[in-house]
């Protein structure tokens, strides 16, 4: 409440006077907040030593993709971060997605067993501890991670359906190519194989261009340790790229002269090549969380339209909305700054008149590629005479319809 | 005069570009030949890791049902609370990605699959197999996939030359992006 002194005096006098009239049985505090049901949080050892959220807050991560997480075994495979209830850009480690190829476990590394080994192509290989590693020049970056499977159909009621695969966080660790031109990369090492621990040993084959560009090796993730979910001790990060690259709990890369075919890169496959380019690097994407799909508009009146826009083509440079379903489009406003391969904070100032309407984003990165409609994919591959499908990663618009009693449903035809 | 000049910046960054190449912080050490091998677990489409051995689908069978295969993935390879390892009974020349991800189909390279059963499998006793072991048990779940023979045996040499269906069929990633260009060429989107 951003008052004038001399008006937030009369606002307490105006309540006093009004609680004075009521008598005291029912006297509200001038404060015009009364304490919850339960009183206060009564401190406690574990309360200090590490906090946890309210439990008025309950927004939580689902399973994704109609397969239990955990499943029989006890793997995980994949979990949808509730990004209908995020506010800026950072998503709490907690509630940062989660995905694995066939369903992994999650391991209990003692990170002081914890090592990372270079080999293959290069002239001195290399093995560190994580000690070592956090003596090495670091770097600080916000990323997105988004999975392959963050796709959009019309069966999916909320966001956290429709683009819960997605995540930002503040990454902490040594760029590999630090650590490559410590080994020194020879000639025709043209990709690296980046392996993890877990039973699988999940291994993903990533360019060499981009392994040298900016991969990071990740030791920190919003201000603490990386999470076990996350890849605890040491996670690979390639910005913008599918996040199954990304590899966890790594413990190894080789540098090759080949794309291996892990078991990874099978999984992930493709039959055609724009469709295996469009897969690779992460197109301009955004999307409104509020009002997004589930949710309840309590009235007409203002509103701060809010959503998230991302890139793995860079930074994102323009976001825009339409309230009539693509037909008019007015910028939105960037929120904070836009960095480049991460989520981007948008909002849209917003009177409801009480029709029923359609809001859309749409999102334009720094190599100003633009978001596209699900009919615009259709009709560019149509007329080079092929299916009008999604090809690769899922960027398309997502509309979101608004019904007259306020109810908000995802409008995908 | 001018020509130092212009030579000392040249030198500089000739200077700076052949440091790239020795090790500029010292930090970590170098592993042993031993360290490296123990380690090493990948299995290139050309199959230059394999080590020695062999195995067939006969010896392979055998070792589905004592190594606790059968137990997760079903005695047939199918109906376990594992992924199922069979292809649907769609007919040996359906097309092979119409098959579901099924790794002893679906793969291009039968090394993929030596490589996961060598590194996965079996489940909570990842590392217990012979090489042996993981060469009968790939020509087992080949065999069963319609994709060899079943007396045909599969050893480090024979292995990467199996043509799996998708042989020809699967994409490359793009090998022309370079750092600052978009996803696909001509591609507004
Ligand atoms: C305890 C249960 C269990 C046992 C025992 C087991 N597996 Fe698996 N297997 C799995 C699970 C679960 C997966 C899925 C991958 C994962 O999440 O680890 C899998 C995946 C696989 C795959 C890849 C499937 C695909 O197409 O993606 C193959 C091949 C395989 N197992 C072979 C074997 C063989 C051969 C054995 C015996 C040596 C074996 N498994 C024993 C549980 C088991």
């Amino acid at each position: 409440m951003s008052l004038k002194r001399s008006d937030r005096r009369e606002f307490l006098k105006r309540g006093a006077a009004l609680a004075g009239g009521l008598g005291l049985a029912a006297a509200k505090p001038a404060l015009g907040q009364t304490p919850a049901a339960g009183g206060i949080i009564t401190g406690s050892p574990e309360l200090v030593a590490y906090g946890t959220r309210s439990r008025f807050v309950t927004s939580e991560r689902i399973a994704h993709g109609g397969r239990a997480s955990p499943d029989a075994f006890g793997l995980d495979f994949h979990i949808a971060s509730p990004i209908q209830d995020s506010v800026g850009v950072i998503t709490p480690s907690s509630l940062h997605y989660v995905g694995t190829t066939r369903g992994a476990f999650v391991p209990e590394i003692d990170p002081q067993e914890h090592r990372l080994m270079i080999h293959g192509m290069v002239d001195r290989p290399l093995i560190f501890t994580m000690e070592e590693l956090k003596r090495l020049p670091s770097v600080t970056r916000l990323h997105f991670i988004e999975c392959a499977g963050n796709r959009a159909n019309r069966n999916h009621t909320t966001v956290q359906e429709t683009h819960g695969m997605t995540s930002c966080a503040e990454w902490t660790g040594v760029l590999l190519s630090t650590l490559l031109n410590e080994a020194g990369v020879q000639e025709g090492g043209n990709w690296i194989v980046a392996e993890g621990v877990e039973e699988v040993k999940g291994a993903s084959s990533i360019p060499m261009a981009k392994a040298m560009e900016d991969c990071m090796i990740c030791y920190g993730m919003n201000g603490e340790a990386v999470r076990p979910q996350q890849g605890f001790p040491l996670r690979m990060l390639a910005p913008g790229f599918e996040g199954i690259l990304s590899v966890k709990w790594l413990r190894r890369i080789k540098v090759v002269d080949q794309f291996y075919m892990t078991y990874n890169d099978y999984g992930h496959l493709r039959q055609d090549s724009d469709d295996a380019a469009l897969s690779m690097q992460i197109g301009p994407k955004s999307v409104i969380t509020y009002p997004s799909g589930g949710q309840q508009l309590p009235g007409t009146g203002f509103f701060e339209v809010s959503g998230l826009a991302w890139s793995g083509g860079g930074k994102v440079s323009r976001v825009e909305v339409s309230t009539d379903g693509g037909r008019n489009w007015i910028d939105a406003e960037i929120r904070g700054t836009a960095h480049p391969m991460a989520h981007t904070r948008f909002s849209f100032q917003w009177n409801w008149d009480g029709a029923a309407c359609e809001l859309q984003s749409r999102c334009t990165d720094e190599l100003g590629s633009v978001q596209p409609t699900r009919a615009q994919i259709g009709e560019f591959w149509a007329a080079r005479g092929q299916p009008p499908r999604i090809k690769g990663q899922d960027n398309s618009i997502q509309p979101w319809r608004i019904d007259r009693d306020g109810s908000v449903h995802n409008a995908i035809s | 005069m001018q020509f130092p000049r212009l030579l000392l910046p040249l030198l500089l960054l000739l200077g700076v570009s052949a440091q790239a190449q020795s090790p500029t912080y010292g930090v970590g050490r170098t592993p042993s030949a031993e360290e490296i091998r123990a380690w090493d677990i990948s299995i290139s489409p050309t199959g230059e890791e394999l080590p020695p051995g062999r195995g067939t689908a006969d010896e392979g069978a055998l070792v589905y049902q004592q190594k606790a295969c059968a137990g997760c993935h079903g005695a047939t390879g199918t109906g376990g609370a594992a992924p199922r390892l069979i292809k649907n009974d769609r007919g040996a020349d359906a097309d092979p990605w119409s098959l579901g991800r099924i790794l002893p189909i679906r793969s291009p390279y039968a090394t993929a699959v030596w490589d996961f059963i060598n590194r996965g499998m079996p489940l909570y006793q990842e590392g217990s197999l012979t090489t042996n072991e993981v060469y009968a048990l790939t020509a087992y779940l080949l065999f069963v996939n319609g994709v060899i023979e079943e007396d045909k045996v599969l050893d480090e040499k024979s292995l990467p030359q199996v043509m799996m269906p998708n042989r020809e069929t699967w994409a490359p990633l793009p090998d022309w992006w370079k750092p600052g260009m978009p996803r696909l060429l001509d591609y507004p989107y």
